[in-house]
C-alpha cells in the first residue's frame, strides 16, 4: 500500500493558505458580487413580468423557466465559449447572477402577489402614479418577507460556486485539486475545503433560520 | 406484579392521579372509578380537565403523577416495591386495545376509503382475517346508516357522516371501553342528531363502558347513569343524572348548567 | 444552419448516449437521495438523542459540504481508503448523498405537518409504530413532500452536468463535442433545450404523482381524469438552500 500517512499535517498547513486566498478572491467574491446582481435583477424581472403586457410578460417568465431549470454549468460554459475573450471570472459572476436572479424572481414576485389587493386599490384612489406606487407602496411590503429566501437562495449559489471549475476559474475546489495533483496527495486539501464550506454554511444557515422564525412571529 | 383481576375491578380507576402543563395544573389528586356497564358523563366549564381525563385514559398524554388502572391493570406506570416506575410501550399497547375512542375532529385516515379506515386495526392489530373483519364493518357501517358509503373516501362525505364512520371504526375493534371526545362539538347543528342517535343506539344495546364529555346534557341524560361535575381539576359533584340536572347540590353546578341549558 | 442541422443529425446517436448518461446519474442519484431522505428523515424524529444527533450531523454535512468537494472526495480520496468506484458510481453517490440530505429536511417537515389528530387516531386504534409510519401517516405526508421532492429532483438533474469534469461522457460532453463540430451558439442553444425538455419531463412526470397522492387523500380528481384535458402547467424548479 501507500507509504505516505493517511494524513498529513504538513501538507495541510501548506494549502490551507492557498484554499483560503481561492476561498476569499473567489468563492466569496462571486457570492458577494452575484448575490448584488441577482437581487436586483430579480426585482426588476419580478416587476417587468407584473407589469408588462402579456406577451412579454409571457415571455419572460419562459426565458426565466428555461434559465431556472437548466444547469448553469452548461449556462457557463456557453458564456465561456461565446466571450472567448472575457476573463472567465467575470463571465461567471455574471451567469450566476442571471442564473439565481431567476429564483430571486420567483420569491418577490411571490412577495408582490401576497401585498393585499387593497393596497394597489388605495394608491389608484390617491392617484399615485405607478411608479410611486411600486417604490413607495408595494415593494416595501414585498421585500421584508423575502429576505430569508432570498438568504437561502445566496448560501444556494455559494455552495454552488465550485461549478466554476467547467470554465477554468480557480476557486477554492480546483485550487485543492490543482495542489492534489501536483503533490499526489488530495486527501487534505479536498478535506480542508470540505470544511471550510461546512463551517461557513452552517452558522450562516442557522442566522437565516433564526431570522425566518422572527420574521413570521411579527408578521 | 400480581393483582386480582376479578369481576369486582372497575372498568377504570384513577389513583391520585396529577396532570400539568408546565406549571399549570390540571388535574389534582384525582380519584374516582367506572365500573363496568357505566355510562359516566363529565360536565364543566372548559378548562376543568375533562377533555384531559379521557386523553389520559387513552395514552395521549402522559400521567405526571398517580396511577390509572384499567379492568385492575395499571395503564401506564405502576408502584413496584414502593416505587412508582413506568410501563414500557409494549405492556401500554396491550391495554389499550381494550379502549376506544371518538374524538372530536374525527380523524378518519384520508389516506383510506372508509372501509379500510373500519377494518385497519381489526385487521393489522387484532389480526381478524381480512373477510371476516369486512363483513363485520359492514355490519357496522348498517347500524351507523352508511351502508352505501363503504367505499367513499372520508373527505367526501359530510362532517356527520365522517363521525358516524368513526364511531363504527372504534366500535370495529370491540371495545371494552368507549370514549366520547365531544363529538358533536365540530358539527353543524341541524346533524349533530344523526350523531347522538347512533350513540344512543350503541348504549341501548351494548354494554360497553362509556366515558363522555359533551355539551349535549339532553344526551347526557338520556344514556348517563352517573355525571360527575368538574371544575378546576377535581370533582365538585357527583350525581345521577336525574339529580345532576334537576337538583344539584353545590352552587358551582347550578350555575354552570343555568349556563349552558340557558336558563 | 443547415449544414448545422446534418451535424446534429450525425452526432445524434452520440448525444443519445450522453442523455441515456445524464438519466442514470439523475434516476440513480434520485434513487439513493430518496432512500436517503427517508432514512435521515425517520431518524432525525427519534427522542432518542444519539439517532437523532446521527441523523443531524449527516444532513448537515451533506448539505453543508458542497456537491463538487463531495464528487472530488469520492473520487480522489476515497481511492487511498482502498475504494475504487466507476466514475458513474462516484457520481450517483455523490448527488444522491447531497440531495437525499435535503431531502431528509422536506421527508422531516412533511412527517412533522401531518395534523396531530391522525396521530392520535393511530394511538386509539393502537396500530404498532411501524403500521402507524408506514400504513397512516407516511400516506399523507408523501402528498405533501412531492412538490418539494420536485424541485430537488429538478435541481439534481442540473448537478448531473458538473460529472462530465470527472470524465463523463454524459449530455454536456456531447455538446461539448458537438461544439466543435458546428458552432457554439447553435451546439449549446440545442443543449440547453435538451436539458429544458428532460427537465419538463420529470417535471409533468412528478405533477402526475402528486394528482395521484392527492386523489388517494380524497382531494382532487383522479390522474385519468386530470389528463384528459392535460393542461398540466409546468412548475418551476424551485430551489432549496
Amino acid at each position: 500500500m501507500n507509504s505516505r500517512p493517511l494524513w498529513d499535517w504538513d501538507a495541510a498547513w501548506e494549502v490551507l493558505p492557498l484554499l483560503l486566498e481561492a476561498f476569499i478572491t473567489v468563492t466569496l467574491y462571486v457570492t458577494v458580487v452575484s448575490s448584488f446582481i441577482a437581487a436586483v435583477l430579480g426585482l426588476v424581472l419580478a416587476i417587468a413580468r407584473r407589469s408588462s403586457p402579456r406577451p412579454i410578460s409571457a415571455l419572460i417568465g419562459l426565458v426565466s423557466n428555461v434559465i431556472r431549470m437548466t444547469p448553469i454549468v452548461v449556462q457557463l460554459l456557453f458564456a465561456y465559449y461565446i466571450f472567448l475573450d472575457a476573463e472567465p471570472l467575470l463571465i461567471g459572476v455574471i451567469i450566476f447572477g442571471i442564473h439565481y436572479a431567476t429564483y430571486m424572481s420567483e420569491v418577490y414576485r411571490a412577495g408582490i402577489d401576497a401585498v393585499p389587493a387593497g393596497q394597489w386599490e388605495a394608491a389608484t384612489a390617491l392617484s399615485m402614479s405607478r411608479r410611486r406606487t411600486w417604490g413607495a407602496v408595494i415593494v416595501p411590503q414585498a421585500l421584508r418577507a423575502t429576505v430569508p429566501a432570498l438568504g437561502n437562495y445566496v448560501i444556494s449559489m455559494f455552495k454552488d460556486t465550485p461549478f466554476l471549475i467547467a470554465i477554468t476559474v480557480t476557486e477554492v475546489v480546483r485550487a485543492a485539486q490543482t495542489y492534489g495533483g501536483n503533490h499526489f496527495t488530495y486527501i487534505e486539501a479536498i478535506t480542508l475545503t470540505g470544511l471550510i464550506f461546512l463551517l461557513s454554511s452552517y452558522p450562516t444557515s442557522l442566522l437565516i433560520g433564526r431570522l425566518e422564525k422572527r420574521l413570521a412571529y411579527t408578521n | 406484579m400480581v393483582r386480582d383481576t376479578s369481576q369486582e375491578e372497575p372498568a377504570i380507576r384513577f389513583q391520585d392521579v396529577n396532570k400539568s402543563f408546565g406549571d399549570h395544573v390540571v388535574l389534582d389528586q384525582l380519584n374516582f372509578t367506572v365500573n363496568k356497564g357505566d355510562r359516566v358523563t363529565l360536565i364543566g366549564p372548559s378548562g376543568s380537565g375533562k377533555t384531559t381525563i379521557l386523553r389520559l385514559v387513552m395514552t395521549l398524554e402522559e400521567l405526571t403523577g398517580g396511577y390509572i388502572f384499567i379492568d385492575g391493570q395499571p395503564l401506564t406506570h405502576d408502584l413496584r416495591d414502593g416505587r412508582r416506575v413506568e410501563l414500557k410501550e409494549k405492556h401500554r399497547n396491550e391495554v389499550r386495545k381494550r379502549i376506544g375512542m371518538v374524538f372530536q375532529q374525527f380523524n378518519l385516515f384520508p389516506n383510506m376509503t372508509v372501509i379500510e379506515n373500519i377494518i385497519e386495526a381489526p385487521v393489522h392489530v387484532l389480526k381478524v382475517p381480512k373477510s371476516q373483519a369486512i363483513t363485520r364493518a359492514r355490519e357496522l357501517l348498517d347500524k351507523v346508516g352508511l351502508a352505501d358509503k363503504e367505499h367513499a373516501h372520508p373527505l367526501e362525505l359530510s362532517g356527520g357522516q365522517q363521525q358516524r364512520v368513526a364511531i363504527a371504526r372504534a366500535l370495529a375493534m370491540d371495545p371494552e371501553i368507549l370514549l366520547l371526545d365531544e363529538v358533536t362539538s365540530a358539527l353543524d347543528p341541524e346533524i349533530v342528531g344523526e350523531v347522538l342517535e347512533v350513540l344512543r343506539e350503541v348504549a341501548r344495546t351494548t354494554d360497553i363502558t362509556m366515558l363522555i364529555v359533551t355539551h349535549e346534557m339532553q344526551f347526557a341524560r338520556d344514556v348517563s347513569n352517573r355525571v360527575l361535575m368538574f371544575d378546576s381539576g377535581s370533582i365538585v359533584e357527583e350525581a345521577s343524572p336525574e339529580v345532576m340536572f334537576t337538583q344539584p347540590t353545590e352552587q358551582r353546578t347550578r350555575d354552570f348548567l343555568a349556563a349552558v341549558l340557558g336558563d | 444552419m443547415s449544414e448545422h442541422l446534418i451535424k446534429l443529425r450525425d452526432a445524434w446517436p452520440q448525444i443519445l448516449d450522453g442523455i441515456g448518461i445524464t438519466l442514470v446519474l439523475t434516476v440513480g442519484g434520485a434513487a439513493l437521495a430518496l432512500v436517503v431522505a427517508i432514512a435521515l428523515g425517520l431518524l432525525a424524529r427519534f427522542d432518542n438523542i444519539l439517532l437523532r444527533g446521527t441523523a443531524r450531523v449527516f444532513i448537515e454535512f451533506f448539505r453543508g459540504t458542497s456537491l463538487v468537494v463531495q464528487l472530488f472526495w469520492l473520487y480522489f480520496v476515497l481511492p487511498r481508503f482502498g475504494v475504487e468506484l466507476s466514475a458513474i458510481a462516484v457520481g450517483i453517490f455523490a448527488l444522491g448523498l447531497n440531495y437525499g440530505a435535503y431531502g431528509a429536511e422536506v421527508v422531516r417537515g412533511s412527517l412533522n405537518s401531518v395534523p396531530a389528530g391522525q396521530w392520535e387516531a393511530t394511538t386509539a386504534l393502537s396500530l404498532s409504530r411501524t403500521q402507524r409510519m408506514w400504513r397512516v401517516i407516511f400516506p399523507q405526508a408523501w402528498a405533501l413532500m412531492i412538490p418539494s421532492l420536485t424541485n430537488l429532483l429538478i435541481q439534481l438533474l442540473k448537478g448531473t452536468a458538473i460529472v462530465s469534469i470527472i470524465a463523463m461522457a454524459d449530455l454536456t460532453f456531447m455538446i461539448d463535442k458537438l461544439r466543435q463540430d458546428t458552432d457554439t451558439f447553435f451546439a449549446y442553444t440545442v443543449g440547453l433545450l435538451l436539458y429544458f425538455a428532460l427537465a419538463s419531463l420529470l417535471t409533468l412526470g412528478m405533477n402526475a404523482l402528486e394528482i395521484r397522492a392527492k386523489h388517494k387523500l380524497g382531494r382532487g380528481d383522479s390522474l385519468r381524469s386530470a389528463l384528459s384535458f392535460s393542461s398540466s402547467a409546468s412548475r418551476a424548479g424551485k430551489g432549496v438552500a
